[in-house]
């Protein structure tokens, strides 16, 4: 790409004079064991080419079946975001050359998608809740991969020719295409990326898809446009493909407001074009413009039947639907007791899942709460990794505050033996025990660390005699520091009183 | 009555990435012109109480459990790949993007 400049309007200027539009298509990979129109295995990361068959790989004569889970899928998915699904659908073909696409054509849907006509209630990180259209969703299948080799790493500019794996080529897709989004305004970037993140949750309840942004398992493609008033017609949009981080596509909602509010003011009309996300630099350059080639000359799909989904079938699934993210949300929310803000943040850090196993292992919500979102969110972000990944479990985390519980340590010294926890010194209990930091409950150390202190500070011992407890503090502070930490405060505290009286 | 034009039949062929020669334009449209007219006759009897169909069967739901079979081999999914490089196929230079 050449690097000319483009000019950008600032995103706040731009937003007071523009009324932006949003329109987004979601890809997800499905997690079934095969693929859509054959049963060649799927596995994330296999050599290439290992996972094909005649059918995956377009060779002629081959003929597609359907695959009944994949289908099961795609209603699962549908009526999860309160869609209609079709009495009868069938599959299309998209024609069009691309060396990923082995057979010259994607099967895909057309005219009669399996699911259509639905909304999804996206919860804002303020609470808001903005109601998305969803137009339909339709099953499809994926592409291989193409990698260029030669030029640039990487790119396609300049490539001497490109290498073609196939194993992803089948793999069933669900497409979800929104209707225009409109009254956004300038909270447009933070509805598209709280869209996508809300339907990663709703993959992931349903178990239909792993879900992962980072593999690709879930590709976003963000429309705008912007035009002048809410009351305008629609303005010309451009599709920035393949957004693939929650953060790029508020990043790049962002990035095409002021570019095309740049281009506006110069007086001069958006290009209807295909843009790339650039994660490197974080801008949107112009890709294929709209045109004849995107004539994809669809048909039906001679080689398949319709596929009409019984009602019964159809009400089977929605009655085993599993509870939606939000409402899981609200439920253990006022079953926990946290607040708003507190919930946000569990949400946020990714703790939910985590807290939900502490607290049904057998510890209180609050607990569960301290420690993950306290010292294990904080070790979480200086080792750079997500919570799930520390070396801790749920089961070790309850067995760490049961030993706070039952007063065998104290919160000090619990915070040194989970650090060799996560060092993989062992259990709790075995680092207690190995390392001698159980808290001294005997009376007769405590007091003898009491004598010592009270010995060295006559005056504070005088002090506190003449009803002044302000010093008191230093001098369990002092018998803090003899024990090394393990003592119970509030008995040293008691033993304080005692021996003065 | 030609209804099909040569600007139509290049832009087909432009579609599906087969050179035409003008003379070989010229020949396809008088040709197709005479296989939509044939076809049209079909839409005289095609009533609107007549379906369409996309398949010669009253079938539906024609689907198979989502059960693994044996994939191809990577040396015979290649076999028929007229240039290959680590394990991959190997395919010209794509152009027209980017």
């Amino acid at each position: 790409m050449s690097a000319t400049t483009v000019d950008l309007v600032d995103y706040d200027d731009a937003i007071r004079r523009y009324d932006p539009v949003l329109g987004i298509e979601v890809h997800v990979e499905l997690g079934t064991r095969t693929k859509m129109f054959c049963a060649a295995e799927v596995e994330f990361g296999g050599e290439p080419n290992t996972q094909t068959t005649p059918v995956s790989l377009g060779l002629p004569g081959a003929l597609p079946v359907v695959n009944a889970t994949a289908v099961e899928y795609a209603i699962r998915i549908g009526l999860a975001l309160n869609c209609s699904i079709a009495e009868s659908c069938r599959f299309a073909r998209k024609n069009y050359f691309y060396p990923d696409v082995p057979k010259n054509f994607q099967t895909s849907q057309y005219d009669e998608p399996i699911a259509f006509d639905g909304y999804l209630d996206v919860e804002l990180d303020d609470g808001t809740i903005f109601r998305v259209e969803i137009e339909r969703a339709h099953m499809e299948e994926d592409a291989g991969k193409n990698t260029h080799v030669g030029g640039s790493t990487g790119r396609i500019h300049g490539a001497e020719y490109s290498l073609v794996d196939y194993n992803r080529a089948g793999i069933p897709l669900v497409e979800i295409v929104t209707r225009p989004i409109e009254g956004a305004g300038e909270r447009a970037p933070e509805v598209a990326r709280a869209y996508v993140q809300t339907l990663r949750d709703i993959f992931r309840a349903l178990d239909v898809s792993e879900a992962r942004m980072e593999r690709g398992n879930v590709r976003a493609d963000v429309n705008l446009s912007l035009r002048p008033t809410p009351e305008s017609p629609l303005g010309t949009r451009t599709e920035t493909k393949n957004v693939n981080s929650f953060r790029s596509i508020e990043r790049a909602v962002r990035y095409e407001v002021s570019r095309q509010a740049a281009v506006l003011d110069a007086g001069e009309k958006v290009i209807q074009e295909t843009r790339h996300w650039h994660e490197d630099t974080s801008i949107t350059t112009s890709g294929r413009v709209k045109s004849d080639a995107e004539d994809y000359r669809y048909f039906p799909e001679p080689d398949l039947v319709p596929v009409a989904p019984s009602r019964e079938w159809v009400e089977q699934i929605r009655a085993a639907l599993p509870e939606m993210p939000a409402a899981r949300r609200r439920r253990l929310q006022e079953a926990w007791g946290y607040a708003d803000a507190e919930m946000r943040d569990v949400v946020n850090a990714g703790a939910l899942d985590l807290i939900e196993a502490t607290v049904a292992a057998g510890t209180s919500a609050a607990a569960a709460r301290k420690w993950w979102m306290g010292e294990l969110a904080r070790r979480a972000k200086a080792d750079e990794v997500e919570l799930d990944a520390l070396p801790i479990t749920p089961a070790g985390v309850v067995e760490l505050q049961s030993l706070v519980d039952s007063g065998r340590i104290n919160d000090k010294i619990a915070r040194q033996v989970l650090e060799a926890m996560l060092a993989g010194e062992g259990t709790a209990e075995e680092i207690v025990t190995a390392k001698g930091l159980e808290v001294v409950s005997d009376d007769g150390p405590l007091l003898a660390a009491i004598d010592d202190v009270l010995a060295a500070q006559p005056d504070i011992v005088e002090k506190i005699k003449g009803g002044n407890m302000g010093p008191i503090g230093a001098i369990i502070g002092g018998v803090m520091k003899a024990t090394r930490g393990q003592a119970d405060a509030g008995r040293v505290r008691e033993l304080i009183m005692e021996r003065i009286g | 009555m030609s209804s099909i034009s040569r600007d139509e039949v290049s832009r087909v062929a432009a579609l599906a990435r087969i050179d035409l020669t003008p003379d070989q334009v010229d020949r396809f449209a008088a040709d197709l012109d005479v296989i939509v007219d044939a076809i049209a006759q079909v839409s005289e009897v095609a009533t609107s109480d007549v379906p369409a169909t996309s398949h010669p069967l009253p079938l539906t739901n024609v689907m198979r459990a989502d059960e693994p079979v044996a994939p191809l081999t990577q040396e015979q999914a290649l076999s028929g790949a007229p240039a290959q490089e680590d394990g991959r196929f190997l395919v010209p230079q794509i152009l027209g993007e980017e």
